[in-house]
């Protein structure tokens, strides 16, 4: 902020928004963090209305959107092809608009997003001593943001969802062969989709509430080298690191979407290495 | 290699200019003021310089110049940082500016009134020992101590309640106890001989709600505290468990209550 010199302030701070001192580019981070997640929340949701082009015929491949399918017209569909309660007459049916609400919910409530999008979203505050651009305020304390304290539960569906698609890269190393047959192998599909479980379980075990749940909530870990204090250790370990492994899971699940879809619209061939048994 | 410069480095000066508040919580002006800079010095030196060669009634409160006695926090260039922790050559060219702090009264210059801080930090209960053996010792595990020792090297430069968004913009000291008391707060809730229960001053009175873990307090602390996530959060999660975990109420009814 510049003053002509000898102007006379009615004090030394200024209100509003944007209102600051700070000369250094405050506003990039929260900018960088708008439009990546913007970018996220308009590719996803077109992609979660396709209902098509999510899964590759003649590999496991699935789209982490897309899974779990519970109901569905892929071969990975556990129950029917739509769910009987679902208005057809209103909405096509797709099945990642049955199960998107639980890692969105998850995202949404995550102690780290929330300081992402308080800060790049709401303005509250866009950075640190920036003015903001509403005074009244009521934080965390009331509805609705006071509903995020639920977060632990949203964590427990969050891992269950985890290990299903952990089951899926799994079954991303199986292949079937041109005679019908099954084979062993390894495409760069199984490679995105191993390493999105890998990076997922970084994001979901480094959870806040999941270090509590761990040991964070005693007093006293118990004697060294205890089942408590290793499992608080290691989950400390990835929750210093949850940033990172907030932003990059969520890449690389929108990154593993792109790819299963691509395959699945071209129809091209994974590059394979087929072990054969 | 250039050969060495016949000037040694630490006798060459640098004019530099400073904006600093002059006047107090209801008027004044921000005044430029130029300082000769050496190498090595910090804002605090400059405005030590500035005291003694073209403002002697400017007022600053200091007292260690190490970064240890927490009087010296003002805001540099708009970001709350001890002055004598900052060294001129961390900041980027052109005039610097140097204001007290906001969240608390100015009453002269770069001094800001920060009793308030007091008041709330007397309305913590205090460490209550659990059980003090025979000998008169309390023994807790090395390990146990290790978590609340990070929140012991807080030296309540209050750095972190002046960027603190709900003081400092939404001005909730009433209601609002501020991120250095939930470290203290946390430093006490999670000693492993503590047997006092905060978690019904934490979220009525403390009001940790209103923070929204946006992490400014983090970013301004000189010792490095991680003051949201290793305090704020956990206290956080200590409440749901309290208030907002069904799940928590119900082993609560059926064991008891840990504390
Ligand atoms: S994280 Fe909470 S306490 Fe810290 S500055 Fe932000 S709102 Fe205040
Ligand atoms: S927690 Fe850090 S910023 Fe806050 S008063 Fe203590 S040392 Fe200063
Ligand atoms: S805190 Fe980020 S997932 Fe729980
Ligand atoms: S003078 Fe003591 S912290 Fe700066």
């Amino acid at each position: 902020m510049s003053y002509a010199p000898g102007t006379v302030l009615p004090g030394p701070h200024a209100k509003g928004l944007g209102a600051t001192a700070r000369s250094d580019a405050w506003w990039a981070a929260p900018l960088g963090f708008f439009l990546l997640l913007a970018g996220f929340v308009v590719y996803s949701t077109w992609a979660a209305f396709q209902g098509a082009h999510y899964w590759v015929p003649g590999t496991n491949y699935i789209s982490p959107f897309y899974s779990p399918e519970l109901w569905g017209t892929s071969p990975h569909a556990w129950f029917g092809a739509a769910p009987p309660f679902w208005p057809l007459a209103i909405l096509q049916y797709s099945p990642a608009l049955l199960i998107l609400g639980i890692p969105a919910g998850f995202r949404l409530t995550c102690y780290y997003y929330r300081k992402v999008y308080y800060r790049a979203f709401w303005a509250d505050p866009t950075a640190c001593a920036v003015g903001e651009p509403r005074n009244d305020y009521w934080g965390e304390n009331f509805l609705p943001l006071i509903l995020w304290n639920a977060h632990r539960f949203v964590l427990y569906l969050a891992i269950i969802f985890t290990c299903i698609l952990g089951y899926d890269a799994l079954k991303s190393f199986i292949f079937t062969t041109k005679d019908g047959g099954h084979a062993i192998g390894i495409g760069i599909g199984t490679v995105i989709l191993t390493l999105n479980t890998v990076l997922l379980m970084g994001y979901t075990l480094g959870c806040h509430s999941f270090r509590h749940l761990v040991g964070g909530r005693c007093d006293s870990f118990g004697a060294k080298g205890s089942t408590t204090h290793s499992l608080w250790s290691g989950v400390t370990w990835l929750n210093e690191r949850h940033p990172f492994f907030a932003m990059i899971s969520l890449c690389w699940v929108a990154a593993s979407d792109v790819y299963v879809r691509v395959l699945s619209i071209s129809g091209w061939h994974d590059h394979l290495i087929l072990f054969r048994f | 290699m250039s050969s060495p410069s016949p000037v040694p480095t630490t006798t060459r000066s640098e004019p530099r200019t400073f904006i600093i508040w002059r006047g107090d919580k209801d008027s004044g002006t921000y005044t430029p003021y130029t300082a000769e800079i050496t190498a090595g010095m910090v804002v605090l030196d400059a405005i030590h310089q500035i005291q003694a060669v073209h403002a002697p009634d400017l007022a600053v409160r200091w007292n260690c110049k190490a970064g240890k006695c927490g009087s010296c926090a003002a805001e540099i260039n708009g970001k709350p940082r001890l002055m004598c922790m900052t060294r001129m050559e961390s900041l980027p060219p052109g005039p610097i500016h140097v204001a007290p702090m906001k969240a608390f009264p100015n009453i002269k210059d770069l001094v800001t009134d920060v009793k308030w801080n007091y008041a709330v930090n007397k309305r913590i209960k205090p460490f209550k020992p659990k059980q003090v053996e025979a000998d008169g010792s309390l023994r807790m595990q090395q390990h146990d101590i290790d978590r609340v020792q990070e929140f012991r090297k807080c030296i309540e430069c209050f750095l972190c309640q002046d960027t603190c968004h709900v003081l400092r913009e939404h001005d909730k000291h009433a209601e609002f106890a501020g991120p250095r008391f939930f470290v203290r707060m946390a430093s006490l809730e999670m000693h492993p001989q503590d047997a006092e229960d905060r978690r019904e001053f934490l979220k009525k009175e403390a009001a940790i709600g209103y923070c929204n873990i946006t992490k400014c307090c983090t970013e301004v602390c000189p010792e490095h505290i991680h003051i949201t996530d290793n305090a704020i959060i956990p206290l956080k999660e200590r409440v749901v468990d309290q208030y907002y975990d069904p799940l928590a109420a119900a082993i609560r009814f059926v064991f008891g209550s840990k504390k």
